[in-house]
């Protein structure tokens, strides 16, 4: 399976790094992509940009090994995970996801679970920049219910894990 | 003991800074009790940690549970919930 992760501060063309996953693998039936794209409020009041914190290394290793796991788990021929940190402007991407299949079932599932896991164990931290200052976006505990559901059928896993 | 700690978000803001290598204290056998003696060495750490249990933990770049032995670690890291995606 090809894979790719990257982390980056520069824009990211999720069109562009889309169709690199698929260039050239006929075998290739099915492409799912997420991009996260910064929006312009945060509950409910306007936002200049966020600011995206990460811990280099390990955020990498983070994203790889559930790239890893979610490639035990479907049929994939391709993942590409690619996330941005730095300050990022409303209307810009944040992160792309794109998952490549046979069939379009694993590459759907496979998606949303690194979407899902992206959210809540990747070492990211997002600080939002508004009119009257800046403030930690706080995690939401929707994120980590949507993270939880993948895990309640596998065995031996560490809380933690 | 010694080992190098880092912080991220505001763990790292309230600290003031981002890393620090720390000698520690005999009988400190985990990574809840790393974090109670963090937040006796001063202000800055005590605010940082005064909420202990929502904070995460990693030892040399893996998730790790408040109950999880630091012997052998090389690098540990604490920080808030994450929030990226």
């Amino acid at each position: 399976m090809k894979a790719t992760v990257r982390l980056q501060r520069e824009p990211l063309d999720a069109a562009v790094a889309a169709a690199e996953l698929a260039r050239g693998h006929e075998d290739i039936g099915a492409l799912v992509t997420f991009t996260g794209i910064c929006r312009g409020d945060e509950n409910g009041k306007p936002i200049a940009a966020l600011t995206l914190e990460h811990y280099p290394g390990m955020a990498e290793a983070e994203i790889e090994r559930h790239v890893a796991e979610a490639s035990e788990r479907w049929p994939l021929l391709g993942v590409t995970v690619v996330h941005r940190y730095g300050r990022i402007v409303p209307g810009e991407n944040i992160v792309l996801v794109a998952t490549a299949s046979s069939h379009r079932a694993a590459a759907f599932s496979a998606a949303e679970f690194l979407m899902d896991y992206l959210k809540t164990r990747a070492p990211f931290w997002k600080q939002v920049e508004m009119a009257d200052g800046k403030s930690w976006v706080d995690a939401r505990t929707i994120d980590d219910a949507a993270a939880e559901r993948w895990s309640a059928p596998r065995r031996g896993r560490e809380a933690a894990e | 003991m010694s080992v190098k700690l880092r912080y991220f978000a505001w763990v790292r803001e309230r600290i003031g800074k981002p890393e620090e290598t720390v000698d520690v204290p005999p009988g400190i056998a985990t990574v809840a009790e790393l974090m109670v003696w963090l937040g006796s060495r001063g202000e800055e750490y005590a605010y940082a940690f005064k909420n202990a249990k929502v904070i995460r933990a990693a030892i040399d770049q893996r998730h790790v549970r408040p109950d999880t032995a630091i012997k052998g670690a090389g690098e540990i890291a604490f920080f808030p919930p994450m929030t990226g995606g």
